[in-house]
């Protein structure tokens, strides 16, 4: 053991010329160090702030910040409208991925960058579009109160401007995946006489199961923590159409922000977790996204 | 039929091709269908005017400035850190990595209190700055540090696939023949990364343009001053000035699809840039 991490030692420096001297152990100090104080200054002092903050007053205050009902409402409406986006995007996802990477067809490329869309819109334009469709003086605002049938500062549009926001994300993990992973497979279980459903789940899934749980859990992460299309079509109605995000926006506009960075510290765990999972799929299977 | 789709034996392409495409037109192409004829049934003169107003002026010039510079900041630091992860072994490297993500999956509005807290007068980082006659927190430099932050794994994420693919032999032959260190990385290794460094630059920065959640909170949000054009949409919309939100959000929407189509060309010449090895 020592004898052959010693060789490639040697041969590490015999293929790197000027591997050790000094300006490279300068520069790499340099580039390590610059690295760090970005990120400590950027991300690590923020996320940290998100606890110190929530937790200043002790955890008696942090806990209690849970068990107001305005804060549990939004906890509750925010599973809820995740319970709803999540499956109807994975099950999008799952069908236009074997539409799409399954099959020849023209206008492929298109379609995928139809996909993408979402993603380069406007957070606050996502939430316009259905308020111009649904809101009061919208093409069909009339046809709707005459009904009443509130979309627009209700669940409904909560769960569309969602939808919007986080439709790709399931799609774009499956489609290079499954182009990648070929058909020979399916195709061998179709010639000999397996039907199409017991194919997808028999030989399908199981192959492309870690890409799915990857885009199932980013999906989640940005649906849970949408904030500017919801914004846009929630109508910030306390303890009725507040998700977690626009929760932390009314506490901390009321400068309670020991409220406002304690349901934050919930929403930022939700972020580390969403990252374990996804790291721990990464390093366990080699998949990484692109 | 036969001619739009080459024959397959496997089945459910009717099914999965309807669902995806129903669901696509219900939830993405009919709303963003909507805004285009919203803003189309304003007349060219009140579109003119909603477009051109001083303060919408204004909020392109922020929302277009900060972005651009907060592009470029990650341009520079993103190369930095992306070197640092693929060529540099040191402890808690592999922690660093999976955390780069973390601008991603960190709600919006969570970023956008916390930069607020950190860099804010009596904040962590803010207290250091405020001596030196810098303020962050309420001014235009807020607006570039939470983009910065924002745009962040979009270059990170672009470069550390090209910096693996830069061969390392090419550099120790140039180093071999005499080359200095920036003669190796002007001449070998930017030209190898510049189609990924470039894309991750457009994805930074279409992803900055639109940005809300995390800028409102460090903004202060003073109209001509320190107001983002997405703010100003959200305000007209306040104001139930439909139209002008119409006019605004399609100004945004068809500067999100020229970003786009540039982001795709960008990609596509990257592709062949690698096929031709970089020259």
């Amino acid at each position: 053991m020592a004898g052959s991490t010693h060789i490639a030692h040697l041969e590490d420096r015999a293929t790197r010329p000027g591997h050790d001297t000094l300006v490279s152990t300068l520069l790499r100090w340099t580039f390590i160090g610059l690295s760090l104080t970005f990120l400590a200054a950027l991300l690590f002092a923020p996320l940290a702030t998100v606890f110190a903050t929530a937790l200043e007053r002790g955890a008696a205050t942090y806990l209690r910040s849970f068990v107001d009902p305005d804060a549990a409402a939004a906890i509750r409406l925010t599973l809820t409208m995740a319970a709803t986006v999540v499956p109807l995007n994975t099950l999008f996802g799952i069908a236009a991925a074997w539409a799409l990477a399954k099959f020849e067809f023209r206008g492929k490329s298109f379609i995928i960058t139809l996909i993408d869309l979402p993603i380069a819109v406007s957070p606050v334009v996502s939430g316009l579009v259905f308020v111009l469709l649904f809101g009061l003086q919208g093409w069909f605002g009339n046809w709707l109160q005459d009904r009443d049938i509130s979309i627009i500062f209700a669940l409904p549009g909560i769960v569309l401007a969602t939808m919007f926001v986080t439709f790709p994300y399931v799609a774009r993990e499956l489609i290079p995946l499954m182009q990648q992973l070929g058909n020979d497979e399916e195709e061998a279980a179709i010639t000999l006489g397996a039907g199409g459903w017991l194919t997808f789940f028999r030989v399908t899934l199981p192959k492309i199961r870690w890409g799915l749980v990857y885009g199932v859990i980013l999906c989640n992460a940005r649906a849970m923590g949408e904030f500017g299309a919801v914004s846009v079509v929630s109508g910030h109605i306390r303890g009725l159409t507040n998700t977690m995000p626009l929760h932390v926006e009314i506490l901390y506009n009321e400068y309670n922000f020991v409220g406002a960075f304690a349901v934050a510290s919930l929403l930022t765990l939700l972020a580390v977790v969403t990252l374990v999972v996804k790291t721990l799929i990464e390093w366990r299977t080699g998949y990484r996204r692109r | 039929m036969s001619s739009f789709r080459q024959p397959s034996v496997l089945p459910g392409f009717g099914l999965t091709f309807g669902f995806a495409m129903f669901y696509l037109s219900a939830i993405v192409l009919i709303p963003l269908a909507a805004l285009v004829l919203k803003a189309g049934t304003l007349p060219w003169s009140e579109f003119w005017h909603v477009v051109t107003d001083p303060r919408s002026v204004a909020s392109y010039r922020l929302s277009f400035g900060a972005s651009l510079l907060a592009a470029s900041v990650n341009a520079v630091f993103g190369f930095i850190i992306a070197w640092t992860l693929v060529r540099y072994e040191f402890p808690g490297r592999k922690i660093i990595d999976a955390l780069i993500d973390m601008p991603f999956a960190l709600p919006t509005a969570v970023s956008g209190i916390a930069l607020t807290a950190v860099f804010a007068q009596n904040g962590w980082i803010g207290r250091y700055l405020e001596p030196l006659g810098i303020k962050v927190a309420y001014t235009w430099i807020g607006v570039t540090v939470a983009l910065t932050l924002i745009g962040l794994p979009f270059v990170v994420r672009s470069l550390q696939p090209a910096l693996q693919e830069v061969q390392s032999d090419l550099e120790d032959a140039a180093e071999t023949l005499g080359a200095g260190r920036f003669y190796i990385f002007r001449r070998i290794v930017l030209p190898t990364v510049m189609p990924a460094l470039l894309t991750g630059f457009a994805l930074a920065f279409a992803r900055a343009v639109g940005e809300y959640g995390s800028v409102i909170f460090i903004a202060g949000n003073l109209p001509m001053k320190t107001e983002i054009t997405p703010l100003l949409i959200v305000i007209r919309l306040e104001e139930f000035d439909y139209r002008a939100a119409a006019a605004l959000g399609f100004v945004t929407l068809v500067i999100s699809f020229l970003l786009l189509l540039s982001i795709n060309l960008l990609q596509a010449w990257g592709r062949r840039w690698m096929v031709a090895g970089g020259r």
